[in-house]
């Protein structure tokens, strides 16, 4: 059993359905299979230990996850966006390998002789070859991702047949698209969620409409053109669609749009406010999940967006900005820093189980406890009704004092202020206390505010301890290119300036 | 009659059509698991024998099959004629989930 499994059965029961278009390209479930046995054929005799992928949204995504898949090998997909030397340590980390390769990032390769390059064109139509099938073992590695390495190098996270296959089993139901859907997939392919997109969308037998690369008016045109009904967006992607679609002077129908699910970082409040308001008819899912565990593990369903957009409860109408219940593919506990499990409303740390949680490292390996708890170093607490609120990463908190304190809630308070556009909590060396809290703030456009003002309101609404010793103004934020925010940047740009002070 | 384990992401043939079976959960154990009167095969296994026209219901494709308290749940990754059985007892198709997309 192995991911491949799902393209066969979507190819038998619905072979003439389209299952990717990007631009003039386009495959059928049958053509898709044909292309991904044969690239698998070519595979086994280049007698390589992965195949990984060095290009942008493309037809080829799914030939080259579902080839590995035939082939019984895992799949690499890897950061265009990094630089060449980057890009060069982690091909070495995986050869003797096969890279597909687009033509814009060849140059980006250096030649070696574990390493066989190919085309994505050539990959694409590789020559008719008799594919026999063999058996794979469940167990076997079939998606390698490097993580973005913000803390160090990049770990190389390990997701397992049978922990993928569990997560689309139990998430997705089989030929559960219509005829006429489509998803738009903008997240790139070494993103997690760009590999969820085409294992979940192959499974409900859906056509998977690609861009190359997001960009708000080609999204929405997109959209519009290929007359989509579902969508998959990071936050960012969302609010600038927002944007153009409030800019924009002719009136923009999107009247197939049904769908749009949102994750991989935190969502403004604002932000999905607004996007509900500009498009009532469409159902939205927030989606939270790590690559450690195969993707979605809660979701705040669009019942849920809607009830808690409407309720005159503080406490239902909060849950706008939690993520959700979990699946029922999975469980999730809250634990304090001695492991004891906490009950309603109390802050630790997210511990998650099920079969899709891998929690494996090729260099580390398992970090899963004996009875396959996953600690997701992702902070946060379950309220009474058991919706999932986060509270950012361990890494991120500050320790003032011997004080745990959650830059989140600092955040919030701070873009609360209508002169604020966008802030960030971060921690910086302190004499005193060992660490302290700093803030970058950007005001909204015209607005101004001032230091105390902010401080008074942030010791107004939490304590003392939690006031910004230190404010910088800022005309932007560093983002990375899916919406998150580089705290690591800030910390030190904050750092050199109380120094410098 | 022979029985086999069930393990999760184990796969079976019909011996006698073309149903083949995914198991998604099972307690441990070891189970008779029939398909149209004839126990299923490991998919690299010669089937034969004729199918039991009485347990020709049949399998559809991507249906998920359960016990009469769910505690055992197969999935048909390969339709057929015949009908699934276990240790006696008639499998019956899961009704589907509304499962939010989230992908």
């Amino acid at each position: 059993m192995n991911i491949s499994m799902l393209l066969d059965m979507a190819a038998d029961a619905f072979g003439e359905r389209t299952a990717v278009v990007c631009g003039n390209a386009s495959l059928t479930y049958a053509e898709l299979r044909q292309k991904a046995q044969r690239a698998a054929v070519k595979l086994r005799e280049a007698g390589v230990e992965h195949l990984a992928l060095l290009d942008v949204n493309g037809p080829v995504l799914p030939v080259a996850i579902f080839a590995a898949g035939y082939a019984g090998i895992p799949y690499v997909p890897l950061n265009y966006r990094l630089t060449r030397a980057e890009i060069n340590e982690l091909l070495g980390r995986v050869t003797p390998a096969l890279l597909v390769v687009g033509d814009q990032f060849r140059d980006q390769v250096e030649p070696r002789d574990d390493l066989v390059c190919i085309a994505s064109t050539e990959f694409m139509s590789a020559p008719p070859a008799a594919f026999e099938e063999e058996f794979i073992d469940p167990a076997s590695v079939a998606v390698q991702l490097f993580t973005s390495g913000t803390t160090g190098k990049p770990k190389a996270a390990l997701l397992r047949n049978e922990n993928l296959i569990a997560y689309i089993v139990g998430t997705v139901e089989f030929g559960a698209a219509a005829e006429q859907d489509a998803v738009l997939v903008t997240v790139p392919p070494y993103h997690i969620a760009g590999i969820s997109a085409v294992l979940s969308s192959t499974y409900a037998c859906r056509r998977m409409v690609q861009l190359e690369n997001f960009e708000p008016r080609a999204w929405l045109k997109a959209a519009q053109d290929e007359m989509v009904s579902n969508a998959f967006v990071v936050p960012t992607m969302l609010s600038r669609i927002i944007e153009e679609m409030q800019q924009m002077k002719e009136s923009f129908e999107l009247p197939n749009l049904r769908a749009i699910a949102y994750g991989g970082g935190k969502m403004p409040l604002a932000t999905i406010e607004q996007a509900m308001s500009l498009l009532p008819q469409v159902d939205f899912t927030n989606a939270y999940g790590l690559t450690e565990t195969s993707s979605t593990v809660a979701v705040l369903t669009p019942d849920d967006h809607r009830l808690a957009a409407a309720s005159d409860d503080p406490a239902v109408r909060k849950r706008l900005s939690s993520v959700g219940q979990p699946t029922g593919a999975v469980e999730i506990e809250i634990r304090d820093d001695s492991g004891k499990v906490l009950g309603p409303n109390q802050a630790g740390m997210i511990f998650v189980r099920g079969g899709q949680v891998s929690g494996e490292y090729k260099e580390q390996g398992s970090t899963l406890s004996d009875d396959g708890w996953f600690c997701t170093r992702d902070l946060g607490y379950l309220d009474e009704a058991g919706y999932l609120f986060l509270e950012g990463r361990e890494d991120d908190v500050i320790v003032r004092g011997g004080e745990n304190i959650s830059p989140g809630e600092i955040e919030d308070v701070l873009i609360s202020h209508p002169a604020v556009a966008d802030a960030a909590v971060v921690a910086i060396p302190d004499a005193q206390w060992g660490e302290g809290v700093a803030a970058a703030v950007v005001p909204s456009p015209g607005a101004s505010v001032s230091v105390e003002e902010l401080q008074a309101l942030v010791r107004e609404r939490l304590r003392s301890s939690r006031v910004p010793q230190q404010i910088e103004f800022r005309n932007e934020l560093p983002y990375n290119e899916l919406g998150k925010v580089l705290r690591r940047v800030i910390r030190q740009e904050l750092a050199q300036a109380a120094q410098a002070a | 009659m022979s029985t086999v384990a069930l393990k999760a992401g184990a796969r079976f043939k019909s011996a006698v059509c073309d149903t083949q079976v995914m198991v998604i959960k099972a307690p441990a154990g070891d189970y008779a698991l029939e398909c149209g009167g004839a126990l299923m095969v490991a998919p690299t296994e010669e089937g034969g024998g004729e199918l039991n026209t009485d347990l020709a219901g049949g399998t559809l494709m991507g249906k998920r099959y359960v016990n009469g308290d769910e505690s055992i749940e197969m999935l048909c990754t390969k339709p057929g004629q015949g009908s699934l059985v276990l240790d006696g007892e008639p499998l019956a198709v899961k009704q589907a989930k509304q499962l939010p997309s989230s992908d």
